[in-house]
C-alpha cells in the first residue's frame, strides 16, 4: 500500500530574538491508508507544528524551512497558496482542540460544516447538509436532524468537539489531524469524543495524525506512536511494543507518569485536624453553590477533593480560606471554630492554613526576587529578619530541591514552570502551615514536571506530618497520592472515604463513570469500555 | 537602562530628544530669552531677523521670547495638572479595585456619569461659573482627566487583583495598603506610565486648546495656545506667525507619542 | 432577542438617569456661584435695586429645588429662558447654531467613516507592510495634533496660498446647499482629519483582533478562499466593534466642532458658548452645555444599542 502523507526530513523555524530558530528538527513520517498515527510528547516537542504542516501550514512566525511533505504524491512544501487551499479541508483536514473557539460565533455550526465541501466544489449545499445529518448521527450527537442550526454558543463543550470531529469529516478527507481534541474536556466527556474519533478512524477507516501529550490516550486510538521531545523523534513504535517495551528511557518516564505509589499505613490514629460541618455556600444570595458538605482532614494524611469542572471543589477551598463565607455550618481547624469569614480570622488561623495554587505563573508575583517571595511570610508571622531569615529561605530552599547559592537572589519571571510551582511550595512551608490546600497543582504542568512536584510533596508530608486537601479533577493523581478520596457534583459530596474503600467497588453510580472514565495504558481499554456502555451510551 | 536605549527604534530617539529639549528650555528659559516675557521690544509681526529670530507677535513682542517662556509655563502647567490627576485618579483605582463592594459600585458609578459628560463641555461651564485662574485650571482638568485614570489604573489593578499572588498576601493577612503598596503598584506601573505620557498629551492639548478660546492661561502670561489665538489674526494677511506655537505644541505632543509607543511596544514584550 | 431588548432597555434607562444627573450637575454648578447669578452678572457698581430686579426677573428667589424643577420643565418643553448678554430667548439663539453644527459634523462623518474604515481595513490586512507603517505614523501625527494646528495648516495652503477656499466658514440660512457645502469645506477637512486618525486606528486594531481569532484560522485550513474568509467570517464579526468605533466618535465629534467653530469663526453652537462662557452668559451655557451633553450621551447609547444588535451572542440567543 502507498503512503497517503509522507514527511522527509521536515525542518520548522520560528522567529525569535531576532534570528529563525528551528523549533522541528529532522522529522520524517509515514501514514498509510486507514493507519492513525500518534505524536506525544510534553509541551516544546513540536507536535501541534507538526500537525499543522503536514497540510503546509505554519502559524504567524513559523516557516517550513527545509524537507518534504508529500501528500497523496503532491509536494506540499513550497507549493503556491493556491495549490495549498485546494487541498486543506478536501484531501485533509484538522481538529482543534478548542471547539468553542474554533466555531465563527456569527454562524449557524451546519452552515459551517457545508462550507468546505461546497466551496471546494464537491457537493452541492443540499447535498452537504444531508451528508451533515448523516454524520452527525453517526458521531452520537443528540437530535442529529436540528442540532445543526443551533449557534455554537447552544452547545456543549463535548458536543462542539463532536461536531468539528464531524466537520472535519465534511469533505471525505483522506486524512485528520487530531490536535489535542480531548485536552480541554472533562473525563467523562472525553470518552463521547474518543468515540467519535474510533467511529471515523474504525469504521469509516480514515488516516489520521493523533496529537496529544497523554500516552493513555493515544494509546486507545493510535496504530503506532512517535515520541517527540523539543522538535526532535525521541523514538518510534507498534503502540502495543512501545507500551510493552520503550526503548528510550524518555518513554519509559513518561509510562511511570500513572503508576501507583505504595499505600501508607491506613491508620486512623492520627488526629483529626480539619472538620467541616454542614456547610453551605453561595455566590448569588439565591442558589446554594456548595450543600452539606461534610469532611475530615487528619494529621499527616492527604485528602483528594475530586470532581469535574463546575462540581464545587474550587468553591470549598475558597470557602475553607473564607474568601467566600460559608451562610450554612461550622470549620472547625486544630480544635477550635474558625470564623467563617476571612477578617475575622487571626494571623495565627491564617498561617496554619496555606494554599497552593494551578497557575504558578500568575501565583507569584512577577516584580519580586524569590528572597522576597518566601521571606515575607517569615517576616510577617515570625518576624524573620536580616541574617536569621537568610539561613532560614536558605533551609527552605535546599528542603525543595532548589540550590540555594543558584535561586536566592533570582526573579520569579527568570524561573521554568516545574521551579515556579517549587517556590510556591516553599512560600506555603514558610510559614509552618498544618494543612495545604493544593488546587489542581499539578494540572499546568508537564507530566514529568507534575510527577517531581508530587514525589517532593509526598516527601515533605513524611518528613513533617503535614496535611494535604488535595483539589484535583485527575483521578490518576488520586489514586497516586491520596489516603482518603472525597468525590464531589454539583455542589454536593456524594461520596467519601477511604482511598481503597473508594477504588474498589460497589461505587456510586457517579463515582464509577468517573473512575471507569480514566484511560489506562491497556489498548483495548476504550474498546472494552465502550463495548460495555453501548446500552446506556446516548 | 543604557542598552535598552541603544536598542530603541530610531523614533522612540527623536521622541525622547524633542521632550529633552522643550524640557531644557523650559527649565532655562530665563537664560535663554534674550528679553523679558512681557516686553515689547519692536514693531507688529516684524518678520525673521538677527535681532528677532522668529519674528514678533501682534503687539510686538519678541516671538521667541515668548515662545520660550510659553514652553516653561505650557509645560510646566500640563505636567502639574497629569500629575495630580493621577495622584487622585490612580489612589481611587487602586482602592476600588482591591476593596470593590460598595466602595467601587458608588466610585465607579459616578466615574461614569462625569465620563458620560463631555470633558470640553464640562471644563468650560466650570470655568464659566468659577472664571478662569491658574488653580482653578489645574483642579479642574486634574480632576476630570483623573475619571480616565481612575478607569485605567481600575482595571488594571483588577486585572492584577485576580492574580492568585495577591490572593495569596490576602491569605497571609496583609492590609490593603500593603497589597497596594508591594503587589499591585509594582506590576502596573508599566501600563500607568504609559498612560501618563498619553495623559500628558491630552491634557497639555487640552490646556492648550482651552487658552486657544481665551479660557484658559490669561495674558500678559506667554503659553502656546494662547499665542495662536493671539496671533490668529496674522494668517489671513499671509503671515504664518501662529503656526509656530501650534506647531511647537504638535512637536512636542508628537514626541511623547513617539515614547509612549516604543514604551508600550517593549512592554506588552513584543519586541519584534 | 427578549434578551438583547431587555439589554437596551437597561442601558437607555441608564442613559436617562446620566441626563438628569448631568442636568443637576449643571445646575448646581451655577447655584455654587460665589452670591449668585445677579451679583455676578451685574458686577459691584450695581445698584442693590437693581440687583433685587434682576433676581425677580431670574426668580432667584425662589428656594432652588423648586427652581430645578422649573427651569427642567421649561427646558424640556423648549423654553431656555433669556440670555443676559442680549435678552433674546436662547432657544431663538440656540436652534439655528445647533442645526449648523449638526451640519457641519455630518458633512464631516459623511466623509470620515467611509474613508476612516476603508484605511483602517487595509491597514489591518496589509498590516506590518510599509503601507500600514506610513499610515500608523501619520494617524499617529493627526491624533497629535491640536485641532487648530491642522485647521491654521489647511488655511494657510488652501485659503492664503492657493485662494481655492475661504478661510472664514460663515453661512446665513439663505445660502444654497452647495455653497454651504463649498463654504464649510476646510472645517469640514480639519475634523475629518482629526477624527479619522481615531477611527482608522480603532477600526485597525478591532479587525486585528477578529482575525487573530481560531475560527479565522479554521478557515483557512478548511481551504476557504481569502476573499469569502474576508466576507463570510470576519465582517460578520467586525460589525460590532467597528460600530461602536464609528459612533464613539460621532459623539466625539459633535463636540470636537467647538474648536474649529472657533477658528472659522463658524455660526455653531460651540462658538456660542465659548462666547457665553467668556461674557458669563449663564443662561446660555447651561442651555447649550446641556444639549451638547444630551447629544453626546445620545450617540454613546446608540454606539452601545447598535454594537449590542450587532453582537452574535447576543443576537441569537433564543433563550
Amino acid at each position: 500500500m502507498t503512503n497517503l502523507l509522507e514527511i522527509k526530513n521536515l525542518y520548522i523555524e520560528a522567529y525569535s530574538e531576532e534570528v529563525w530558530q528551528p523549533i522541528v528538527k529532522d522529522i520524517s513520517l509515514t501514514l498509510k491508508k486507514g493507519e492513525v498515527l500518534g505524536l506525544i510528547g510534553e509541551s516544546g516537542a513540536g507536535k501541534s507544528t507538526i500537525g499543522l504542516a503536514a497540510m503546509g501550514y505554519t502559524r504567524q512566525g513559523c516557516r517550513l524551512a527545509s524537507g518534504s511533505i508529500l501528500l497523496d504524491g503532491v509536494e506540499l512544501l513550497g507549493a503556491s497558496d493556491e495549490d495549498l487551499r485546494v487541498v486543506r479541508g478536501s484531501k485533509i483536514a484538522y481538529v482543534a482542540q478548542s471547539a468553542a473557539a474554533s466555531f465563527n460565533p456569527s454562524h449557524r455550526i451546519i452552515r459551517q460544516h457545508v462550507e468546505a465541501p461546497v466551496q471546494h466544489g464537491i457537493m452541492s449545499y443540499s447535498e452537504a447538509q444531508k451528508e451533515a445529518i448523516k454524520i452527525y448521527r453517526r458521531l452520537f450527537l443528540p437530535d442529529p436532524e436540528k442540532i445543526g442550526f443551533r449557534y455554537p454558543h447552544e452547545l456543549s463543550g463535548g458536543q462542539l468537539q463532536r461536531a468539528m470531529v464531524a466537520m472535519a469529516m465534511s469533505c471525505e478527507p483522506q486524512i485528520i489531524v487530531f490536535d489535542e481534541p480531548t485536552t480541554a474536556l472533562d473525563v467523562t466527556t472525553q470518552i463521547e469524543v474518543l468515540a467519535a474519533v474510533k467511529e471515523i478512524t474504525e469504521k469509516m477507516n480514515k488516516a489520521a495524525l493523533y496529537i496529544t501529550h497523554d500516552l493513555a490516550v493515544v494509546a486507545q486510538v493510535a496504530h503506532r506512536i512517535m515520541v517527540l521531545r523539543n522538535g526532535r523523534l525521541v523514538e518510534e513504535g507498534e503502540t502495543r511494543a512501545l507500551i510493552r517495551k520503550p526503548r528510550q528511557a524518555y518513554t519509559r518516564e513518561l509510562l511511570n507518569v500513572r503508576s501507583l505509589r505504595e499505600d501508607k499505613n491506613q491508620s486512623d490514629k492520627m488526629d483529626v485536624i480539619l472538620t467541616i460541618k454542614d456547610v453551605a455556600a453561595t455566590y448569588t444570595g439565591e442558589e446554594n453553590v456548595l450543600e452539606d458538605i461534610n469532611l475530615t482532614v487528619r494529621k499527616g494524611r492527604t485528602v483528594a477533593l475530586v470532581g469535574e469542572s463546575g462540581s464545587g471543589k474550587s468553591t470549598l477551598a475558597r470557602v475553607i480560606t473564607g474568601l467566600l463565607p460559608a451562610i450554612e455550618g461550622s470549620i472547625n481547624f486544630l480544635g477550635e471554630d474558625l470564623p467563617l469569614e476571612l477578617k475575622h480570622r487571626t494571623k495565627d488561623n491564617l498561617r496554619r492554613l496555606q494554599m497552593i495554587y494551578q497557575m504558578p505563573d500568575t501565583a507569584l508575583n512577577p516584580k519580586q526576587t524569590v528572597r522576597r517571595v518566601i521571606g515575607r511570610p517569615l517576616e510577617f508571622y515570625f518576624n524573620m529578619r536580616g541574617k536569621k531569615a537568610d539561613a532560614r529561605i536558605r533551609e527552605l530552599l535546599s528542603s525543595i530541591e532548589l540550590e540555594p547559592d543558584t535561586y536566592i537572589n533570582r526573579m520569579t519571571t527568570e524561573l521554568s514552570g516545574g521551579e515556579k510551582q517549587r517556590i510556591c511550595i516553599a512560600r506555603a512551608l514558610a510559614a509552618r502551615p498544618d494543612l495545604i490546600i493544593c488546587d489542581e497543582v499539578t494540572s499546568a504542568l508537564d507530566q514529568l514536571v507534575a510527577e517531581g512536584i508530587l514525589d517532593l510533596l509526598q516527601d515533605l508530608q513524611n518528613k513533617t506530618d503535614i496535611s494535604y486537601l488535595f483539589i484535583t479533577h485527575d483521578l490518576a493523581t488520586v489514586k497516586a497520592i491520596s489516603d482518603k478520596i472525597v468525590i464531589m457534583l454539583e455542589g454536593k459530596i456524594i461520596e467519601q472515604g477511604e482511598k481503597k474503600k473508594v477504588l474498589s467497588p460497589p461505587h456510586h453510580e457517579y463515582t464509577d463513570k468517573l473512575l471507569s472514565s480514566i484511560p489506562e495504558m491497556d489498548p483495548d481499554w476504550l474498546d472494552n469500555l465502550l463495548d460495555e456502555r453501548l446500552d446506556s451510551f446516548i | 537602562m543604557l542598552s535598552v536605549l541603544r536598542q530603541s527604534p530610531l523614533s522612540a530617539r527623536i521622541g525622547l530628544g524633542i521632550v529633552l529639549l522643550n524640557c531644557l528650555v523650559a527649565i532655562f528659559a530665563p537664560w535663554i530669552a534674550p528679553y523679558e516675557e512681557t516686553a515689547v521690544v519692536g514693531d507688529v509681526w516684524e518678520s525673521v531677523s538677527a535681532q528677532f529670530f522668529l519674528g514678533t507677535d501682534h503687539i510686538g513682542r519678541d516671538l521667541f521670547t515668548r515662545m520660550v517662556y510659553g514652553a516653561r509655563n505650557t509645560i510646566a502647567l500640563a505636567f502639574l495638572t497629569t500629575f495630580l490627576s493621577f495622584l487622585f485618579g490612580s489612589f481611587l483605582g487602586f482602592v476600588a479595585a482591591v476593596k470593590g463592594g460598595w466602595i467601587d459600585q458608588m466610585l465607579s458609578r459616578f466615574i461614569d456619569v462625569i465620563m458620560s459628560f463631555p470633558t470640553l463641555i464640562f471644563a468650560l461651564m466650570i470655568l464659566s461659573v468659577l472664571g478662569s485662574s491658574i488653580p482653578t485650571l489645574i483642579f479642574t482638568i486634574a480632576l476630570l482627566d483623573s475619571t480616565r485614570v481612575y478607569r485605567l489604573s481600575r482595571a488594571v489593578a483588577m486585572d492584577i487583583e485576580v492574580m492568585e499572588f495577591v490572593e495569596v498576601a490576602r491569605l497571609r493577612g496583609e492590609g490593603l495598603w500593603w497589597i497596594i503598596r508591594h503587589e499591585i503598584l509594582p506590576n502596573a506601573m508599566p501600563p500607568l506610565t504609559a498612560e501618563f505620557g498619553l495623559r500628558f498629551c491630552f491634557v497639555f492639548l487640552f490646556i492648550a486648546s482651552l487658552s486657544f478660546l481665551g479660557l484658559g492661561i490669561q495674558p500678559p502670561l506667554a503659553d502656546w495656545g494662547g499665542m495662536v489665538r493671539e496671533n490668529a489674526g496674522a494668517i489671513t494677511f499671509g503671515i504664518f506667525t501662529p503656526l509656530i506655537p501650534a506647531g511647537a505644541i504638535a512637536f512636542l505632543t508628537v514626541g511623547v507619542n513617539m515614547i509612549v509607543d516604543w514604551f508600550l511596544h517593549l512592554s506588552s514584550g513584543l519586541h519584534e | 432577542m427578549k434578551n438583547v431588548i431587555l439589554h437596551i432597555l437597561k442601558r437607555i434607562g441608564a442613559s436617562v438617569v446620566t441626563v438628569f444627573v448631568i442636568s443637576l450637575i449643571i445646575f448646581i454648578g451655577v447655584e455654587l456661584l460665589p452670591g449668585d447669578v445677579a451679583d455676578t452678572v451685574l458686577g459691584q457698581s450695581a445698584t442693590p435695586e437693581t440687583v433685587e430686579a434682576f433676581r425677580k426677573e431670574l426668580k432667584l428667589d425662589l428656594p432652588p429645588h423648586i427652581r430645578y424643577v422649573a427651569w427642567l420643565k421649561n427646558f424640556v418643553q423648549g423654553d431656555f429662558g433669556n440670555s443676559l448678554a442680549n435678552k433674546r430667548p436662547v432657544a431663538e439663539l440656540i436652534s439655528w447654531r445647533f442645526s449648523n453644527t449638526l451640519f457641519l459634523a455630518a458633512t464631516t462623518a459623511l466623509i470620515a467613516v467611509p474613508l476612516a474604515i476603508l484605511l483602517g481595513i487595509l491597514a489591518a490586512f496589509y498590516r506590518n507592510t510599509l503601507y500600514d507603517k506610513v499610515i500608523s505614523t501619520t494617524t499617529l501625527s493627526f491624533i497629535s495634533f491640536p485641532e487648530f494646528f491642522v485647521a491654521y495648516i489647511l488655511i494657510a495652503l488652501f485659503s492664503v496660498k492657493m485662494e481655492l477656499f475661504p478661510s472664514i466658514a460663515m453661512i446665513d440660512p439663505h445660502m444654497g446647499l452647495g455653497r454651504k457645502f463649498y463654504t464649510i469645506l476646510l472645517p469640514a477637512l480639519t475634523l475629518t482629519c482629526v477624527v479619522t486618525a481615531h477611527m482608522m486606528r480603532q477600526t485597525r486594531a478591532a479587525i486585528i483582533n477578529v482575525l487573530a481569532s481560531a475560527y479565522i484560522e479554521m478557515a483557512e485550513i478548511k481551504g476557504i478562499r481569502r476573499l469569502r474568509i474576508i466576507i463570510h467570517h470576519a465582517f460578520p464579526n467586525s460589525l460590532s466593534p467597528v460600530i461602536n468605533v464609528v459612533a464613539v466618535n460621532l459623539a466625539y465629534l459633535v463636540v470636537g466642532v467647538v474648536i474649529v467653530e472657533v477658528v472659522f469663526v463658524y455660526p455653531g453652537l460651540g462658538q456660542l458658548l465659548v462666547d457665553s462662557v467668556a461674557k458669563r452668559d449663564l443662561p446660555v451655557v447651561q442651555a447649550s452645555g446641556l444639549i451638547f451633553s444630551i447629544t453626546y450621551i445620545g450617540l454613546n447609547l446608540l454606539a452601545d444599542v447598535l454594537s449590542m444588535l450587532s453582537n452574535p451572542k447576543l443576537r441569537q440567543s433564543q433563550f
